[in-house]
């Protein structure tokens, strides 16, 4: 069988499944999900130290990052400025390298100020950063971050958390075929199916956060949408038959009794 | 000297009064933070965790200690 790697900024990964980890109830039910779904990547957050309350759960004591890859994000930045300062911290911590870029512009609909992601990426991949970049579903604006050195291109499916499912199966396909960057749909899954869409669609993978978190049960969900991501990759790999207007009978049609 | 002076200093948002000359190493042990697992900031510049020992506070100081936490 030929091998199919996911592979980002040179680094071979096991699943295609990206999950974040912000929304859950507790550490305990954060790290238990992210088991089931079989994720080797996870977005994670970088926030102060809450220096008055020391009984707070530190993440790194329950998501081993020897195990699992972690993958800081600029989430909850709106300008360039403070999402190099956020990256550039987060490289600090632990020599973080990969990293996710999300600069947003709007605090409603969270669409990212691609002005702003623009900029950021470059000046983040000349610091020798592998940026995987959060932005909207515009294949002239994927081709300008990939001309400033994007590792990773993440057109969002919908609003993030919004649950709403691919909007723009099209665009999707048109940034695939310009693209031989890996591909990932990022924010605004709501069900399984929205990912196996995505895989079929040809995408290298999936990040799903708040679809797995906010679920009523988030352990199925997260095993749901480990497999919806084998499907769909499966299926793309598969060839699908082409569509047809007319029926085309299963059975052979000579020998009816 | 019996005198210490004492300073003024930010950190994370909060104001602290410290003596003056503290280490910033020794702030960060005072507050038992694990330095392998955050990074720190002194007046928006990051600070090599192996020269903590070294760097003095002074009055006015704002210090930003962050790390990794639960995100999407």
């Amino acid at each position: 069988m030929n091998k199919d790697n996911f592979i980002v900024a040179k680094k071979k990964f096991n699943s295609r499944l990206i999950v974040g980890t912000g929304k859950y109830k507790n550490m305990v039910e954060c790290a238990k999900a992210i088991k089931i779904s079989g994720a080797s990547i996870v977005t994670v957050a970088v926030r102060r130290v809450n220096i008055s309350d020391k009984s707070k759960p530190i993440l790194m004591d329950y998501i081993d990052p020897k195990k699992i890859t972690y993958l800081p994000n600029t989430a909850g930045c709106f300008t360039s400025d403070d999402a190099l300062r956020t990256l550039r911290l987060a490289r600090e911590i632990g020599g973080w390298k990969l990293v996710k870029l999300e600069v947003l512009g709007d605090k409603k609909n969270l669409f990212p100020d691609m002005i702003e992601t623009l900029k950021s990426t470059e000046v983040l991949s000349n610091e020798g950063f592998s940026v995987m970049v959060y932005c909207n579903d515009d294949p002239l604006m994927a081709k300008r971050l990939e001309n400033v050195g994007a590792s990773a291109i993440m057109p969002l499916a919908a609003p993030i958390g919004s649950g709403l499912g691919i909007l723009n199966k099209t665009n999707i396909r048109i940034i695939r075929n310009q693209t031989k960057l890996p591909l990932i749909v990022d924010a605004g899954l709501g069900q399984a199916s929205d990912a196996t869409i995505a895989m079929e669609l040809g995408c290298d993978g999936v990040l799903v956060n708040t679809a797995i978190a906010k679920a009523k049960k988030p352990f199925t969900m997260a095993l749901a949408f480990k497999n919806a991501v084998i499907a769909g990759r499966q299926s793309y790999l598969s060839g699908r038959i082409s569509k047809n207007l007319m029926g085309n009978p299963s059975s052979p049609t000579k020998g009816i009794i | 000297m019996r005198n210490i002076k004492k300073i003024k200093i930010k950190i994370n948002g909060k104001i602290k009064t410290v003596d003056n000359q503290l280490k910033l190493h020794q702030l960060i042990n005072k507050l038992k933070i694990p330095t392998n697992k955050v990074a720190i900031e002194l007046n928006r510049e990051i600070i090599n965790k192996k020269i903590i020992n070294k760097v003095k506070l002074k009055n006015n100081d704002v210090i930003e200690i962050v790390h990794f936490i639960g995100g999407g």
